[in-house]
């Protein structure tokens, strides 16, 4: 499964080099890369369905406990064959929508970034590996919302996607470091067995916060659901994939991980229901304001998410077979909706729903999709949809608690939603063909073929809900903790209360599609709303928080390199001093002081007379050439105190920094008076504090006794373990090598600043000529 | 500082500065010396043959931006750590050594390729700071 995962990585770099022979023609191979992963998850369906769980584990960080381990159970293999099933049909799809762009490579790359990245999420069976792909998705969605990178509208949606997201990461972080404090362990599997200690534990609410934060970020719950119609501003195939079928289903996964762990308390549930019917409605309604059909189908799918969200805080086996058949029933519908809506406006270059009308002549197949899926999407038998919404009400009616709100909430919901699905799949297809899109042609069979299919297949799992039945709902609800063998899908359910609410849902909502039109004036209505929506007041702290940062900046960033300095001398000096002086005395062991030879104090001498000269002299030339005595003179002592491989090391970076400041000196202006005296002497002051300490500290530390475990452990193994003699080179590359890698990171970003720092400088001047 | 003098001595002095930073980087692992020691030796050889050669030439020798290495050596020092998941599911930066001695070389290992990876970020990381600077200075 690690190959499984990094598929879509490793795809992503080869592109990186061939990218240019995927622009054209050979576009569409590229989609056999989720085709391949898609029939290598649905391999599994048959061993999961028996109800066992695939796992494998490959070592990462064992010393934190921190496993690169990949778990397939019936959630993750539907969300899985979800990711690359729809996966593929938009990477098709992608082909003709696309054809011809400039940076078609570059978009495939960003998707099999986010397929890969997504199917780690969903397999992570450690809940930190799972947070980095959660931000790997966070990071490619971003990427992929600002793909038309020259709109500035696309750009900033694209950052308050990423901004919304990226808080729910850290809150992720956050929750999974706190349980992972409170359980011992990171492995969502070993959390299982010991969920009594982890809701009795003190924390417990602290960490469902945490995981909600993560999880109504990404699902888009309220008041954090405004980045998805944001969202809307990428290419029609990232909204399809990310923003409807997988990426914004994440927080559901996670919720759904969770529910056997966390689950199950009053915080838990009555949380979710109540958070998850107000998205539920509040979006619903609002679709009933837009005329954009992405806007329509961004705030339908919000609902969705909401539904979804309620139907986990519900809790129990009915709740959870509708959860998981619900997953099915949208996926397969919105997506559809989606890459229809993508047609129509590839084809007739407009999305507004208050304009579109009569398309049925040119592309039938595509109103056959739209039809079906408009359908599936308002619960008509015989689709799955039909099913998945009698299990909703099923599960709602059942419930305990405030029944009449909850149905009540929840049919209203559903008849928004049908309303929803009939403007954006059915609407632009019908009534009278105006003149100007007489010319509107058929597209090609790469793009009216995916959502055929997917729509068909709507159709399909209703009429025989047996093909999903025990190879994907079992399997879900078994891994939501809940006994799933007595379950049976069937699309007649008997004359009961929830056959008429279904028939009340159908009827009231298409009376609702046949007397409300959208309009310009009643979007216009609710933009009055606007400046209490949770939108503008998110956006509104964010305001004050970058004024805040920008203050904040001005006092400590203020550009010069001496107020940095001092600044963080200062800190220093007064924090380690007050600690120093604060908790010991010091003593001075006369007798742990080695004699002082001719050679150290002739070495001493020279070093003091450099540091006066640099302090004096009035060339820079001279002082940097001092500064390059002193530095030569601590290599002799570090020679004298065999320590030849700082010595080297402190050899060639003395004669680089004397280069590296003749650069520079040269060319600035003459040597100047900037500082009068009073700064000089507060800078003498300070620097002999500074030194001083660091003298004291040095001579405390060899007062203390020493321990020598550390040194003797490297000693011993650096030749047993690492097969090096050279202990100070071990540690570098061997026992501490991770470090090493960090640090040579942080040379390579301190190169890039300086190019780029000094290279964009260049240009503005350029500019300005 | 176009001396005659310089100039040639720097023709000859920039191979075997070279040669000697890949010394020091090869025997790092039993004697003092190392990838970044290494690194900083021979960014010191190009440097010396900026100041005798103008910086146009010693680029043109170099014929790559000295950026480029920096991803190089990244890369190569990450995926000497990953090897060991990858090849063996050992933890991630797992020592890996060849049974038997390569001559000249010594042991090998993927904490050789590491170093090696340190070696070149160095390299690139110091040149690319240095050229930049001396550039727009």
């Amino acid at each position: 499964m690690l190959i499984a995962v990094l598929l879509g990585f490793l795809f992503a770099l080869f592109l990186v080099f061939v990218g240019k022979f995927f622009k054209g023609k050979l576009a569409v191979i590229s989609a056999l890369v989720p085709l391949a992963l898609f029939i290598y998850f649905a391999s599994f369906i048959p061993q999961i369905s028996k109800g066992e769980v695939i796992s494998q584990t490959h070592n990462w960080v064992p010393s934190f406990g921190v496993n690169l381990g990949f778990t397939l159970d019936g959630l993750s293999l539907l969300f899985s064959l979800m990711i690359t099933g729809i996966g593929f049909l938009v990477f098709a799809y992608t082909a003709s929508y696309l054809k011809g762009h400039k940076y078609l490579d570059r978009f495939y790359a960003y998707l099999s970034v986010f397929m890969g990245a997504m199917l780690g999420l969903v397999l992570s069976d450690n809940i930190i590996s799972m947070f980095v792909f959660w931000e790997l998705t966070s990071i490619s969605s971003f990427f992929l919302i600002g793909f038309n990178n020259t709109s500035e509208a696309s750009r900033k949606s694209a950052l308050t996607a990423l901004g919304i997201t990226g808080f729910g990461g850290f809150s992720l972080l956050a929750g999974a470091l706190l349980l992972g404090n409170m359980s011992g362990t990171y492995n969502i599997a070993e959390m299982l067995t010991m969920r009594e200690a982890l809701v009795d534990h003190q924390y417990y609410v602290l960490a469902v916060i945490f995981i909600f934060g993560a999880a109504f970020t990404k699902s888009a719950q309220f008041p954090f659901h405004f980045w998805l119609p944001g969202a809307m501003k990428a290419p029609t195939p990232v909204s399809t994939y990310l923003h409807s079928a997988t990426m914004v289903k994440a927080g559901i996964y996670l919720l759904m991980r969770f529910t056997p762990v966390l689950g199950d308390t009053p915080t838990w549930n009555t949380t979710l229901t109540i958070i998850g019917a107000i998205t539920m409605l509040y979006s619903a309604i609002h679709t009933l304001f837009r005329t954009d059909l992405k806007g329509v189908l961004a705030y339908s799918t919000i609902s969705a998410l909401g539904i979804l969200v309620f139907l986990i805080g519900l809790g129990g086996q009915a709740a959870f077979l509708a959860a998981a058949v619900f997953i099915i029933v949208h996926a397969l519908y919105k997506a559809t909706l989606f890459l229809v809506t993508g047609i129509i406006d590839h084809q007739a270059g407009t999305r507004d729903v208050t304009q579109l009308a009569g398309l049925k002549k040119m592309m039938m197949p595509v109103f056959i999709a739209g039809f079906l899926a408009a359908i599936s999407s308002a619960g008509i038998p015989p689709s799955i949809g039909f099913l998945g919404k009698e299990l909703t009400y099923e599960a709602s009616i059942h419930s305990t608690g405030i029944i009449i709100l909850i149905a009540v909430a929840i049919v209203l919901t559903k008849i928004l939603l049908l309303y929803a699905g009939f403007v954006a799949g059915i609407k632009p297809f019908t009534g009278k063909l105006p003149e100007k899109f007489s010319e509107v042609k058929m597209p090609g069979p790469l793009m009216w073929v995916p959502p055929i299919l997917l729509a068909v297949l709507g159709i399909l799992f209703g009429v025989f809900p047996a093909l999903i039945e025990s190879s994907l709902v079992k399997p879900v609800v078994t891994a939501l903790g809940v006994d799933a063998s007595d379950i049976h899908l069937a699309l007649w359910h008997g004359f009961n209360t929830v056959l008429v609410l279904s028939l009340i849902t159908i009827g009231v909502g298409i009376l609702l599609y046949f007397i409300l039109k959208p309009s310009v004036k009643l979007e216009n209505k609710i933009g009055k709303l606007e400046p209490i929506s949770p939108e503008a007041i998110l956006k509104r702290i964010s305001y004050y928080f970058t004024v805040l940062s920008r203050f904040w900046t001005n006092v400590f960033q203020n550009g010069y390199l001496r107020n940095y300095v001092t600044t963080v001398i200062l800190f220093l000096v007064i924090l380690v001093g007050y600690i120093f002086f604060g908790n010991s005395r010091l003593v001075i062991d006369h007798n742990q002081l080695s004699e002082i030879t001719a050679y150290e104090m002739v070495v001493s001498v020279i070093l003091v007379l450099g540091v006066f000269y640099t302090v004096f002299t009035k060339s820079r030339l001279a002082a940097v050439a001092a500064m390059g005595v002193v530095g030569l003179a601590i290599c002799l002592l570090f020679v004298f105190y065999s320590a030849p491989d700082l010595a080297m090391t402190q050899f060639s970076i003395d004669t680089l920094t004397v280069i590296l400041f003749v650069l520079v000196l040269y060319r600035l202006p003459k040597y100047l008076t900037l500082s009068d005296y009073k700064m000089r002497i507060r800078d003498g002051i300070l620097s002999l504090a500074f030194g001083g300490l660091i003298c004291v500290l040095a001579l405390q530390v060899l007062a203390e006794p020493q321990n020598s475990e550390i040194g003797d452990f490297y000693a011993k193994n650096a030749y047993i373990e690492a097969h090096g003699r050279n202990v100070v080179n071990v540690i570098l590359v061997d026992f501490r090598g991770t470090d090493t890698l960090i640090e040579i990171s942080v040379l390579a970003i301190a190169a890039i600043g300086v190019f780029g720092l000094l290279k964009l400088r260049l240009k503005s001047s350029d500019r300005a000529n | 500082m176009k001396t005659l003098i310089l100039k040639t001595a720097s023709n000859y002095l920039l191979p075997v500065l070279l040669v000697f930073s890949i010394f020091i980087l090869l025997r790092g692992h039993y004697l003092p010396g190392g990838g970044f020691v290494g690194g900083l030796i021979a960014a010191i050889a190009f440097v010396l043959h900026a100041f005798a050669n103008g910086l146009e030439n010693t680029k043109h020798l170099l014929r790559i931006h000295p950026g480029f290495l920096m991803p190089v050596g990244l890369a190569l020092s990450f995926v000497s750590g990953l090897a060991p998941v990858i090849g063996l599911d050992d933890p991630f930066m797992t020592g890996l050594w060849l049974p038997q001695d390569v001559p000249v070389i010594g042991s090998v290992g993927t904490a050789l390729f590491f170093d090696i990876g340190v070696y070149l970020v160095v390299v690139g990381v110091t040149l690319t700071i240095i050229f930049t600077i001396s550039e727009s200075a």
